[in-house]
């Protein structure tokens, strides 16, 4: 479904991402990991259409990536994914406003009334239905990534990119959120790429995991060689129809994907 | 316990913002009285009492030349002209400022023109509005607006272009235009930051008018200043002065509360 081929990202002399090429299938759930610094998120953006390339080709459903982020691609960032002056319904609504009304950037009436509705069942599907009314800055961070989730998935989007979305949550409420997030995967059969710096995390949610990082590195010039995808874990043990186990070891059914790791 | 980390109540911190005021009108009082002991008809610090008589025929006898009731004609007037000034400056500070903050082609265009204007201390372009526009009401509301427009053009525009990217990538992604992002993402977050701008434009905006109404005016509380000063008369200079004040007190109240009324979200504590 999303196809790279021969990505480089390139600001000035420093080379960031070097021959990037992969595939991602309808329904993946992709984690990224690498250590800091090796790009993940400059992976992310330009998938996400924020950076371009400075070489290479994106192509989504076999059509080339538009250069601007789009309603195709949904997002949610560690932090400000949420808009601080609008209340979680309004948060939730914003992408449907924006879509049916291109002036008003409002809905009324009967138009209005469907989208609360549309509204309020994804914000019972993430767990918000007793919140509608709370501005972000009354909500924990665990609830503010529940609404940055519900507001992105009300627009169906192609691919959701999460970007280390559980990075600022205390444990406990990062175990939720990785039930919450499984569980949408499956009902929305939805395709996700997550960068996340916790490699327990990237097994325990991912069907695949691709970790990034420097094949070459020049001592005299660390900035020369960029990362590439050194390894790409295939863990055919999940699927969208079955549930993936929380607690289950992560040993067990994982097969090195020979071909792609170049 | 610390003072660094020292908590007032609200009844205290009341008391205590009471106390410098209270100290400040009793070492007046206490200079007024001494002054008088040796000099009976002293004008420098008059006594409240003298005050009193001086402002009462100011507030409720009319003026014998333009039948009026000159302190409140006075302060008619000048409240008029801060609150059109003031009115217009605003009005340009958010139209200008959300474009200049939001769409970076118009920034570019159009920032170093604003910063340019912004420079120019407005008081020397007030001979400029005075032949431009004559003596009347526009020159003084103008001075008003060339004076504090571009600061709060600026402030706002600076606060709108600080903005998280991550909203601007959020909005985009949930299909949103510029139009739609201007209207719902950047818009209503300017709205308090431009009530703050204008809180402190407040003082700007009184100097301003003050100095436009003392050079050229025939009504208005700079007007009356600059008038009984050549009399001498302290005993309306200071009750003006404390006049003054009170309005402008009451205006960054006021725009507090209707901050905190409209836009309560940014005044919720963080977590």
């Amino acid at each position: 479904m999303l196809r790279l081929t021969n990505i480089w990202v390139e600001y000035g002399e420093k080379v960031v991402l070097e021959r990037i090429s992969f595939d991602i299938a309808e329904g993946a759930f992709v984690s990224v990991i690498g250590p800091s610094g090796a790009g993940k998120s400059s992976l992310l953006r330009v998938i996400l259409g924020q950076d371009v390339p400075s070489r290479g080709r994106i192509l989504l459903d076999g059509q080339p990536l538009p250069r601007e982020c789009g309603p195709d691609r949904g997002v949610v960032f560690q932090r400000y994914s949420v808009f601080p002056h609008l209340t979680v319904l309004g948060n939730t609504m914003l992408g449907l406003e924006f879509e049916a009304a291109p002036l008003a950037a409002r809905l009324f009436g009967s138009a209005r009334r469907a989208a609360r509705a549309e509204a309020e069942a994804m914000l019972a599907a993430v767990g918000l239905a007793d919140c509608l009314d709370l501005y972000p800055s009354e909500m924990s961070g665990g609830m503010q990534q529940r609404l940055a989730i519900a507001q992105a998935l009300i627009k169906r989007p192609r691919i959701l990119l999460l970007d280390e979305p559980f990075g600022a949550l205390d444990p406990g409420i990062r175990a939720d959120m990785h039930v919450l997030i499984t569980k949408l995967w499956r009902e929305f059969g939805l395709t996700i790429i997550m960068v996340t710096h916790d490699i327990k995390e990237a097994f325990a949610l991912g069907t695949r995991v691709l970790t990034l990082d420097k094949r070459r590195h020049d001592p005299h010039a660390p900035q020369r060689y960029g990362a590439g995808v050194i390894y790409d874990i295939a863990l055919t043990r999940k699927t969208q129809a079955d549930v993936p186990d929380e607690s289950a070891g992560n040993d067990s059914g994982i097969t090195f994907d020979t071909i792609g790791n170049n | 316990m610390r003072w660094v980390n020292r908590t007032i109540s609200r009844s205290d911190a009341l008391l205590l913002g009471a106390l410098p005021l209270a100290g400040l009108a009793l070492a007046y009082i206490i200079a007024a009285a001494s002054r008088h002991a040796a000099n009976p008809a002293d004008k420098i610090l008059p006594l409240p009492s003298a005050m009193v008589e001086a402002m009462g025929s100011l507030l409720f006898e009319a003026d014998p030349l333009s039948g009026q009731l000159l302190f409140w004609a006075d302060t008619i007037a000048s409240l008029s002209r801060l609150s059109m000034g003031l009115g217009i400056a605003t009005l340009m500070a958010l139209l200008v400022g959300l474009v200049l903050g939001a769409l970076p082609p118009v920034r570019a265009t159009f920032g170093p023109l604003v910063t340019a204007i912004a420079v120019i201390p407005p008081i020397a372009l007030l001979p400029i509005l005075f032949i431009v526009f004559g003596l009347g009401e526009t020159a003084k509301v103008a001075l008003i607006v060339i004076g504090i427009a571009p600061f709060m053009i600026r402030d706002v525009a600076g606060h709108i272009a600080a903005l998280p990217r991550e909203q601007l990538v959020k909005a985009l992604t949930l299909g949103s235009n510029s139009w739609q992002f201007l209207l719902r993402i950047a818009l209503p977050q300017a709205m308090p930051r431009l009530i703050q701008a204008l809180r402190l434009s407040l003082g700007p905006a009184w100097v301003f008018l003050i100095s436009a109404e003392a050079i050229a005016a025939d009504v208005g509380l700079g007007y009356r200043i600059f008038l009984v000063r050549r009399y001498l008369a302290m005993d309306v200079i200071i009750p003006y002065v404390v006049w003054i004040a009170l309005l402008a007190v009451a205006m960054d109240f006021l725009l507090t509360r209707l901050s905190r009324g409209l836009f309560g979200w940014a005044h919720k504590a963080r977590h």
